[in-house]
């Protein structure tokens, strides 16, 4: 069962990204972004990270994707459905991809990784609060000062002028 | 050997059969429930539909729908039109689907789909009862909050592929609008996983068991009613209702994202409309009214009346919000942000220092 | 064979591959972000697997979520950013931007 529902969101997953990768349409490109962000919070549920899945439903749909849209809608010229965007460089990139793909896939299955997999699904919540409060707690306290710092600099760049 | 490894092949076949059916039953089940789910958030839409039309024929002295009934000899005596949602769904189902020439027509197609999607996705986690919670997640209102945002892109997407300049403004106005309200939301709803130290819509729901005295909205007195007042106007912004129904704002903008919608993809926006009033009076009753439980303690507290109760409670925040729909004037867009900005969200804010301080100082 | 540790790192490396090629590729600024978040979202499903299939405890969840955390603020600037870009250039084509002076 876990099986077939990991085939169906990995596949999900890349059927996607490659509408978003591939598409020529900006906004094309943003339903693609969605189902696979859609896809990768699925593969965070197999892997019991709930929590996890649903902070990505709700960062990356809830307010990347929107964001993302509403900076397409509002740096072009919103004339017609066409949003092109051009692309250059697609062989050389094509080139590149396909090496570093190769190069991953070797190194992933030529190294002896030191499985020792978990088999149970526990609640991550009260887990992860305790994590942060102790073991994390500068890097959460620094994020938290980064998203202050992001939010005051993005209005003012964003501001007209 | 040959023989041997066709053995074992047939062996491995047969140990993979039971888990096989297992699978199936599974999918089975999940099927069964995604159907019942379907049913009932498009039962309780229609009934919500007939119910915005018969509040509003009392607030405003109107009379209602009041012919639409069938010759069925029993059914017939009921009147007061109550026929007339299902001719309007079957008005909505023969309609012809328009789709504008100039719109993106698989977008057009994938937009309702999205939002309806969104929708249905959310009442897989609402508790009806002590048993009778669908899909009871740990992280049950991080989810809730979470698959809403669904609806934000299904709104985007919709006005972007009418191709129609009142569909786009509609639609980044109704996302402005919740993604603004979603920050007073989130914050009150925090007050509560605060209160509760849980994130599952059950384990709240328990913490409020024993009585009208028990309700988070008492608690913390006044930060939790704060918080309940903050999440109730929030709410109604969230859902795009007046008094902050500037997304479809008739007189400027036509009908917002859904002006180029017709037939049954209007239907679906209008269901999921109405669905998400429905979810949202959930929402509320978990949160803050004690959802399933009983005020009176033990009293009337077994599983028939735990439904009974959730619906009761979330039929009366319905009623309060269509009374405020059709009491109160539409504000303009400054009035609204200054809502969440100025005047939500920082209370919110105060409600959970209010509620933190609380819990360490006297507890 | 059922799916282990490796399925999820072909998987992330297919996802990283795709955003790495997007982002070479694309010329508008907006689309080459999409393609970075793709890169992120394949580093965080290793994270989260890692975490899953070795003796750490949850530490692979906690750097997840703070990738989630700083992609958000990312992208918030970011698009801050492209907001300026268009206002000075009307394009956001990313080869157009080569001025250093305002």
């Amino acid at each position: 069962m876990q099986d077939i529902m990991f085939y169906m969101f990995a596949a999900l997953t890349i059927a996607s990204a490659g509408v978003m990768v591939f598409s020529r349409s900006v906004i094309y490109s943003a339903v693609g972004l969605l189902f696979t962000f859609f896809g990768v919070a699925g593969i965070y549920v197999l892997l019991a990270a709930d929590f996890v899945a649903v902070a990505q439903v709700m960062i990356y749909v809830g307010g990347i994707l929107v964001l993302l849209l509403f900076g397409v809608m509002l740096s072009q010229r919103v004339t017609g459905v066409n949003m092109r965007t051009e692309t250059l460089q697609t062989v050389p990139a094509a080139i590149v991809a396909v090496g570093v793909l190769f190069i991953l896939f070797r190194v992933i299955s030529k190294t002896e990784w030191l499985v020792k997999a978990k088999t149970t699904f526990e609640p991550t919540t009260a887990k992860l609060g305790t994590l942060l409060m102790t073991d994390y707690l500068i890097p959460f306290e620094i994020v938290s000062v980064l998203l202050l710092g992001a939010l005051i600099g993005a209005a003012f760049i964003a501001r007209k002028g | 050997m040959p023989v041997l490894s066709a053995n074992h092949a047939v062996i491995n076949a047969l140990s993979i059969l039971p888990t096989f059916s297992e699978t199936l039953t599974n999918v089975l089940f999940m099927v069964l429930g995604a159907v019942i789910i379907t049913g009932l958030a498009a039962l309780l839409a229609l009934v919500s539909v007939y119910l915005e039309r018969k509040v509003s024929a009392h607030m405003q002295d109107r009379l209602g729908p009041m012919e639409v009934n069938t010759e069925i000899p029993i059914l017939k005596n009921i009147g007061h039109g109550w026929a007339q949602t299902l001719a309007d769904a079957f008005k909505l189902l023969l309609k012809e689907d328009i789709v504008p020439a100039a719109a993106d027509k698989k977008l057009h197609l994938l937009a309702p789909f999205i939002v309806f999607a969104a929708t249905l996705a959310a009442f897989a986690v609402l508790p009806f009862g002590r048993n009778l919670i669908p899909s009871d997640l740990n992280v049950g209102v991080f989810y809730l909050i979470a698959i809403s945002s669904f609806v934000v892109v299904g709104i985007i997407l919709a006005g972007w592929a009418s191709n129609n300049k009142w569909s786009l403004l509609g639609a980044m106005r109704s996302a402005a609008q919740i993604v603004s309200f979603e920050i007073p939301a989130s914050v009150s709803v925090l007050v509560v996983i605060m209160a509760v130290g849980s994130l599952n819509l059950g384990e709240i729901v328990e913490f409020q068991e024993g009585g009208i005295h028990r309700w988070l909205i008492w608690r913390f007195f006044p930060f939790n009613l704060l918080a309940f007042f903050i999440f109730f106007v929030a709410s109604l912004a969230e859902l795009n209702r007046a008094p902050f129904d500037l997304p479809e704002a008739e007189s400027e903008i036509i009908a917002g994202f859904h002006t180029e919608y017709s037939g049954m993809k209007f239907a679906m926006f209008f269901l999921a409309e109405y669905a998400n009033m429905f979810l949202v009076g959930v929402i509320i009753s978990t949160l803050f009214l004690g959802g399933w439980s009983s005020p009176f303690g033990s009293f009337l507290n077994s599983a028939p009346f735990q439904v009974f109760w959730v619906f009761v409670k979330s039929f009366a925040i319905i009623f309060v919000h269509m009374w405020l729909r059709w009491t109160l004037p539409r504000v303009r867009v400054d009035q609204l942000m200054y809502t969440s900005w100025k005047v939500l969200t920082p209370f919110a804010f105060v409600s959970m220092l209010g509620v933190g301080l609380w819990m360490i100082l006297i507890q | 064979m059922s799916v282990g540790l490796n399925h999820y790192l072909f998987l992330a490396a297919v996802l990283f591959v795709l955003g790495l090629y997007a982002v070479i590729t694309k010329k508008n600024a907006v689309t080459v972000l999409m393609g970075i978040e793709l890169i992120l979202n394949a580093a965080n499903i290793n994270f989260v697997a890692f975490s899953r299939y070795t003796d750490t405890d949850m530490d692979g969840q906690v750097f997840a979520i703070f990738v989630i955390v700083t992609a958000a603020a990312a992208a918030a600037v970011a698009l801050a950013i492209v907001l300026n870009l268009y206002e000075r250039l009307k394009s956001i084509n990313l080869d157009e931007a080569d001025s250093l002076s305002g």
